[in-house]
């Protein structure tokens, strides 16, 4: 089990990294809006369309 | 089911009868209630965002009337542009607006997209979260006038927040918070790893060594979730300490402190029991409840912003005769204003010339408008809804009567929770008790040994600060707290759900809460060859300029009629006017018919008045030539249709109803009896709503109050549960312990009972925590539980607890029905 002796301070640097990469992301904003981002791969690339656009799908 | 054709395909709300108006979106014509909803929903599917309808998981704010292009032309003046907004790089401007009406994800989305087609917008980010969203532009490209109106159009009112600090406090506060309490989980999970080992390793013969190793490891680990993500609970606990009380972080600190050092202390000695586990899930579940209650806290917004919606930033004054636009906070006493239509007064004043009505229900609550004439009073925050006013400016910041009600809040604020006192007496009750018995244990082993004494008196702490115990609240309130944001309701205050479940007695302002809070027209009923919308087309023409509230709804309902000529109004009978060259009159059954003319032929009426408004209690405006009358409207501020079963729900539970109104006592009356509802008080200031609720609270009553507008802030402030409604005004909304978002009363019987559920858990938890530490603790101090069995016992109590506060998550799905409005039946007006 003497292996342990390594292994828990590796991962003690493993959750240092984690912490950091956290601690980065909430500084960056990443976690200030977690709702609106979702609907956002929702929309079309291209832009809105004026109301004659003829790629229009059919209506149901 | 024909849902779809009683409700506004943009508001949701019940479509008036007699009245079709369409909007056209994306080549379909969908029914809408008024025009304000219908030019919303057309400007939306024009810019080719109709995509909003189909993500929206929740109804809009109903838009009232058409958005006013004018109403945003201040923002284009480039002094209040320097004022209001800040320098960004590269000669852009940014700024922080309050986007009312923003409900859900889909409306942020709609009010980022709306802005990203606008040239010139440089970033925009929109908080659903906080309602707030912040742009950033080219003063060169667009103006800010602009940019406000786009987010008008789509139905999101912006107020533009000046104090901007306060905004970015707020995030950084959030943002440390989840940076400690990701500090906390991380350590948790990692002490935990180690606890299991450590646990099991001691019964099976772990290498002394290894325990060795991985107690200093653990110790290692608690450090840093100790000093940092434990740190707010000191501060508190410092503060309440300075100020000679003791509140919830007192106890908190000291279990905390003590079980850490008593682990590093045993971990140092290298005997003895260790209870990193135990404080580090303390640390994060009590953490992660604060960071839940924060966040609700955060959303119901602050004062500043309230009052950023409520008085204007600015006025134009007159100087010598010449008008000037100056910014509110230039004016000062003696200063001579103008006030146009539909402003709002940016300080007290008196009139001096003009003659008008004014809205002042922000201030009393009353729907009908004041009439002002020169000599009258007007005040800070209500709107001019008559001809322009010259007045001179009495008071101004903080002398004025908007001033004095936000002060009163903040008095009521302070006097505020006996409850939460309470609570705080129990805990110093109980700290004191843990306190002597510490210290009775220590001077016993000091005469018995020494050397043990502090280890024992140490042990004695901790073990009554143990794992179970200390997750019993937070576990129950954090599952409460998640399970009513998933129905739509808001905590801002965590011990209201304690206070809920003791309540006895609801107190209503009526305004807002029993009825919508809205004067619309509920029904069309036309005479002759006159349509409705051509009838509805003639009542505006002749509203047009009208200073009465109930005018508000015709514009609402009309198509762009033209003003009429030749406006006369007669007091408290109604308006005159020539529309399309005709003659016409609008206002009571006898002035619109011409009965009430002298000398009119009283038989040339061909329809006789509706029943009398007393009956069902909604009122009738009647719309003539002065020769009869050729269309009646009625109009009612609509009673909310689950008001009653709302109502008769809550006094089942225990909580009988009472209405406290600023509005007249037949309104009062009339709602009362529409409701059910025993007790009513009417024409109640804000201060005289307030000894209503504290004559309550002497007799032993523990109060909740229901309220939306200004005039119920100190209400709201002063009782021992604060709800707000979600369409309800900012500064309710501060004052309120819980937001009933989807603004509905369906939820708040749901709330009570959940509230008494959770306090039931609660009082289960704890007698389990205890029962189990009582029991285990002298048998394990004789030897008599191995310390294999003492592990799982003391882990199994531990996820007892945790599970049980998890039942109050289940079963309480709230219904996410996106058109609830429209699978209502149609009100039963």
């Amino acid at each position: 089990m003497t292996i342990l002796y390594v292994l828990i301070p590796l991962g003690l640097v493993l959750v240092g990294f984690g912490l950091w990469a956290f601690f980065w992301a909430t500084g960056d904003g990443q976690f200030d809006d977690l709702d609106s981002p979702g609907w956002s791969v929702l929309e079309d690339d291209t832009k809105p369309a004026n109301p004659d656009r003829k790629d229009e799908p059919p209506q149901p | 089911m024909n849902g779809a054709a009683v409700a506004c395909f943009h508001c949701g709300e019940p479509l008036p009868r007699g009245l079709t108006i369409h909007a056209r979106v994306d080549g379909r014509d969908e029914p809408v209630c008024c025009h304000g909803c219908k030019a919303v929903a057309e400007f939306i599917a024009g810019a080719g965002l109709g995509d909003y309808y189909r993500y929206r998981d929740t109804s809009s704010t109903r838009a009232d009337e058409p958005p006013r292009p004018d109403r945003w032309s201040a923002y284009d003046r480039p002094e209040l542009v320097e004022r209001l907004t800040r320098a960004e790089p590269g000669g852009a401007r940014s700024i922080t607006v309050l986007l009312e009406g923003l409900r859900c994800a889909a409306c942020s989305w709609l009010a980022d997209k709306a802005l990203s087609l606008q040239s010139g917008v440089l970033d925009v980010s929109v908080n659903p979260a906080t309602a707030r969203a912040r742009l950033v532009w080219d003063p060169a490209k667009v103006r800010l006038g602009d940019l406000l109106r786009v987010l008008d159009h789509v139905g999101l009112r912006p107020h533009p927040l000046a104090g901007e600090p306060s905004e970015q406090v707020a995030l950084l506060e959030r943002r440390s918070a989840l940076k400690r309490l990701a500090v906390a989980g991380f350590g948790n999970m990692q002490v935990m790893m180690f606890a299991v080992p450590l646990y099991f390793g001691a019964a099976n013969g772990m290498d002394p060594d290894m325990q060795e190793y991985m107690r200093i490891v653990s110790m290692l680990v608690s450090v840093p979730v100790a000093l940092y993500a434990g740190w707010p609970f000191y501060q508190g606990a410092w503060h309440a300490l300075r100020a000679r009380s003791i509140s919830m972080d007192v106890p908190v600190s000291l279990g905390i402190v003590l079980a850490f050092v008593a682990s590093v202390w045993n971990t140092l000695r290298g005997s003895g029991e260790i209870y990193f586990d135990s404080v580090t899930m303390f640390v994060f579940f009590l953490g992660l409840g604060r960071y839940v209650e924060m966040i609700a806290r955060h959303r119901a917004g602050s004062v500043a912003d309230a009052l950023a919606r409520l008085a204007p930033v600015t006025a134009r004054r007159l100087r010598e005769g010449v008008a000037e636009d100056v910014q509110a906070v230039e004016l000062r006493v003696g200063d001579e204003l103008l006030v146009r239509t539909g402003e709002v007064f940016a300080a007290d004043g008196t009139v001096l010339d003009g003659e008008g009505r004014v809205d002042e229900s922000m201030l009393t609550g009353e729907s009908t408008a004041v009439a002002k004439r020169p000599g009258a009073a007007v005040h800070q925050g209500t709107q001019n809804l008559g001809s322009p006013l010259r007045l001179r400016v009495t008071a101004v910041a903080g002398d004025t009567v908007l001033s004095g009600i936000v002060a009163l809040l903040e008095r009521a604020q302070t006097e505020r929770p006996r409850l939460a006192r309470a609570a705080d007496r129990a805990a110093a009750w109980f700290l004191s008790r843990i306190l002597v018995g510490a210290a009775i244990v220590f001077a016993v082993w000091w005469f018995v040994d020494p050397s043990r004494a502090f280890a024992a008196t140490l042990a004695v702490l901790v073990v009554t600060c143990p794992c179970a115990l200390s997750l019993a609240t937070p576990t129950a309130l954090a599952a409460a707290t998640a399970a009513l944001a998933k129905r739509g309701v808001l905590i801002a205050r965590t011990d209201a759900v304690e206070s809920l479940a003791k309540a006895t007695r609801v107190l209503w302002d009526k305004t807002g809460t029993l009825t919508r809070g809205l004067v619309r027209i509920e029904d069309v009923r036309t005479h002759g060859d006159v349509d409705a919308a051509q009838a509805l087309a003639w009542a505006a023409s002749l509203e047009q300029l009208s200073e009465h509230p109930i005018a508000r709804a015709f514009l609402g309902a009309s198509t762009t009629a033209t003003p009429a000529t030749e406006v006369a109004v007669h007091a408290g009978r109604g308006i005159e006017g020539l529309v399309e060259g005709r003659r016409m009159r609008i206002g009571t059954w006898e002035f619109a018919s011409g009965a009430a003319d002298p000398g009119a032929a009283a038989t040339a009426s061909s329809v006789a008045p509706e029943p009398d408004a007393s009956g069902d209690g909604d009122s009738w405006a009647y719309l003539g030539t002065g020769q009869g009358v050729v269309a009646a409207f009625r109009l009612a501020d609509p009673l909310r249709p689950e008001a009653r079963e709302c109502v008769e729900r809550l006094a089942g539970l225990g909580l009988p109803s009472a209405i406290v109104s600023g509005d007249e006592t037949a309104a009062v009356a009339r709602i009362a009896a529409r409701t059910g509802i025993p007790e009513q008080a009417a024409r109640l200031s804000p201060q005289g709503k307030l000894e209503r609720l504290q004559a309550l609270q002497s007799t032993g009553h523990v109060v909740v109050a229901v309220g939306d507008g200004i005039n119920d802030a100190p209400l709201l402030k002063g009782a021992d549960v604060a709800i707000a409604m979600g369409r309800g005004s900012a500064l309710a909304q501060t004052s309120a312990d819980l937001i009933l978002v989807r603004d509905s009363l369906d939820d708040l019987p749901h709330v009570v009972e959940l509230s008494r559920r959770t306090q039931r858990v609660i009082r289960q938890n704890l007698t389990w925590s205890i029962v189990y530490n009582l029991a285990a603790l002298p048998l394990a101090a004789l030897g008599w539980v191995p310390p294999w069995l003492a592990a799982i016992g003391m882990s199994l109590s531990s996820v007892i607890v945790v599970l049980n506060a998890m039942r109050l998550s289940r079963g309480t799905h709230g219904r996410r029905d996106p058109q609830w409005p429209a699978a209502r039946p149609a009100e039963a007006a």
